[in-house]
């Protein structure tokens, strides 16, 4: 078997495995897609009056908030993504796998495959339970598409961070303790309200230099402005960038972890 | 170094944070043997095999499996190896037969044999039947078992077998011993077996290594060993125990040079300088001396003998004392610089 030819079989045998062990842990899949759509529904509640402060930029709050699962889903990401490879390190389910000519990118990518299916499947279910609650999508059927891309990169990043906290520190309670810390940047973001409607200046500060913000105001165009070529590319480059890092780390960190001569 | 299967020269692995978990051991194991690796916990077993199978870099020493460098031919030594490490590891939410098409896959079997090599081995551990069922349901026989038959997907000729057998219940330990066993004579493979119970090194290893504090501290075959320890033991329960002072003085005088007899709050025991043939003087000493005798028990050197006389103390006292795990983990205990 070739070079290439064994990497696509190693890469596919893990992320089968991946999306299998996920398919079979409701545990991982019912809060990644309830708690986000219950977060959603108590602030659509509660801050529907914020849609007639001036210059709010739609007259739905459900259709504004509707992006913020979105990036509860990579929070999940990153626990069930993390979680699952701590788990093979603590069991020696990865020393198994280092016994094989598996390669590394094989590991990581493999690893990420079920997460990123349930971040598509997570995608999916926020947004159809978004438009049965009333919410448009203003960028139309074309725009669903470019959504779901997004919420994969997302996904990845999110995943990809998940994977090099479990290589880094190598056991599942550590991974699961970046949960809360992960939230403090989504509630320090424009989650609530658009960056140029927070009056505070220290949290309108905080929010523009927060990534996450920007991965909410991309997503989040696609429902309440349509087309929003600025918004999209500040949110994918983000995306890609987050990802970017988070694999490179994870790489390095998989040669501390993976010791094999 | 020779044509061996497994060869180790002053093998070292030092931690930052830890001990000297591995102090300079050699070893020779033959093509085709099965070599024990015996030793309580913390003894150092499990870093060895983690060394030898390229997952732990020596910090110094060469070591050789199957012809190759462990450390600068890991790949090579990785394809001739098989290795079912300390717990089963394995993934709950998996198959059976999931988990022999991924180590088929990731071995790199065509794929048209996976599938034949994984219901073979599947059927050979005896796992045919629950090859379809979740490992989390599985019983910890089963598990070991399934483990042992994922290290041979590709047909190693080395199988490395860590702690292979604990906890698991008699007749599951039986059973695994039993196919180690036929792997070893019918196939030629070679197995290099840590255990911390006596009796697995003995009905199975061809030889055996006793390894304390990370030095081995005797090799051979169990029989040698034992014979080195010489003479079997007798051991008296008086049936009233206000006798136990005469009855050390009967056992004092069929003890050896340099012996004496051991007793304990029930019994007394003393290792016969005449060996087997003079438990009849014993038997024919307490009679005249009007002793009643509740238990007399001849006791045959044991690898445990052979551990005691090593160290000074039992194997299973030994694991007491040491406390905790073999394992030790890369990351936890990061390596010191070469020594």
């Amino acid at each position: 078997m070739s070079g290439g030819a064994a990497l696509r079989t190693q890469v596919g045998q893990l992320a089968l495995r991946s999306v299998l062990r996920t398919a079979r842990q409701p545990a991982q899949i019912v809060p990644a897609l309830v708690f986000p759509l219950f977060l959603l529904a108590v602030n659509t509640g509660g801050l529907d009056a914020a849609t007639s402060i001036p210059g709010f930029p739609s007259d739905s709050y459900l259709a504004f908030a509707l992006a913020v699962p979105f990036i509860q889903g990579g929070l999940f990401a990153v626990m069930n993504g993390g979680t699952d490879l701590a788990r093979d390190i603590e069991t020696g389910f990865l020393d198994r796998l280092a016994l094989t000519p598996l390669s590394g990118i094989g590991l990581v990518v493999g690893q990420l495959a079920g997460v990123l299916a349930m971040g598509g499947l997570s995608a999916i279910f926020y947004t159809v339970v978004g438009l049965a609650a009333g919410a448009g999508l203003q960028a139309g059927p074309g725009g669903f598409l470019v959504l779901l891309a997004l919420a994969l990169t997302i996904t990845l990043a999110f995943g990809a961070l998940g994977v090099f906290a479990a290589l880094r520190l190598g056991t599942g309670e550590a991974v699961q303790g970046l949960f809360p810390v992960l939230f403090v940047f989504l509630f320090l973001s424009s989650m609530s309200l658009p960056r140029n409607l927070i009056e505070t200046d220290w949290f309108r500060t905080i929010a523009t230099y927060n990534p996450v913000s920007y991965l909410i105001e991309g997503v989040r165009s696609l429902f309440i402005t349509g087309w929003d070529a600025e918004a999209l590319a500040l949110a994918f480059g983000v995306a890609v960038a987050m990802s970017a890092l988070f694999l490179a780390a994870a790489s390095v960190s998989l040669r501390g972890r993976l010791v094999r001569t | 170094m020779s044509d061996a299967a497994i060869e180790a020269e002053a093998l070292v692995k030092q931690f930052k944070k830890g001990p000297r978990a591995v102090d300079g051991i050699d070893l020779v194991v033959a093509a085709g043997e099965i070599y024990g690796f015996l030793g309580p916990n913390g003894a150092g077993k499990s870093t060895t095999v983690h060394m030898l199978t390229t997952l732990l870099p020596p910090t110094a020493g060469r070591a050789r499996v199957a012809g190759h460098d462990v450390v600068k031919e890991g790949a090579a030594v990785r394809a001739s190896i098989g290795a079912a490490l300390q717990e089963a590891a394995l993934d709950p939410y998996l198959t059976g037969r999931e988990h022999m098409r991924l180590q088929t896959a990731l071995h790199g079997l065509p794929k048209e044999e996976r599938r034949r090599r994984g219901d073979a081995l599947l059927e050979r551990v005896g796992l045919s039947e629950a090859a379809d069922r979740k490992v989390g349901g599985y019983s910890g026989g089963m598990k070991r078992r399934l483990d042992l038959g994922l290290a041979l997907v590709h047909e190693p000729r080395i199988l490395f077998l860590d702690e292979p057998t604990t906890g698991l219940d008699p007749q599951s330990r039986t059973s695994l011993w039993a196919e180690v066993e036929r792997l070893a004579r019918r196939d030629g493979v070679t197995v290099f077996l840590t255990t911390q119970y006596l009796e697995e090194a003995d009905a199975l290893a061809g030889r055996v290594g006793i390894i304390d504090n990370g030095r081995i501290v005797a090799e051979g075959t169990p029989s040698a060993l034992k014979a080195e320890i010489g003479q079997p033991s007798v051991e008296a329960v008086p049936a009233d125990p206000a006798d136990r002072r005469r009855v050390e003085g009967v056992l004092e005088r069929f003890a050896g040079d340099g012996d004496c007899p051991h007793s304990t709050e029930d019994s007394v025991a003393v290792r016969l300088a005449a060996g087997d043939a003079g438990l009849a003087d014993v038997v024919r000493a307490l009679d005249s001396e009007g002793i009643r005798v509740a238990h007399l028990q001849l006791h045959e050197p044991t690898l445990d003998d052979v551990f005691l006389d090593k160290t000074g103390r039992t194997l299973e006292g030994a694991g007491e004392e040491d406390g905790g795990g073999d394992v030790a983990r890369p990351e936890a205990q990061p390596e010191a610089a070469p020594a």
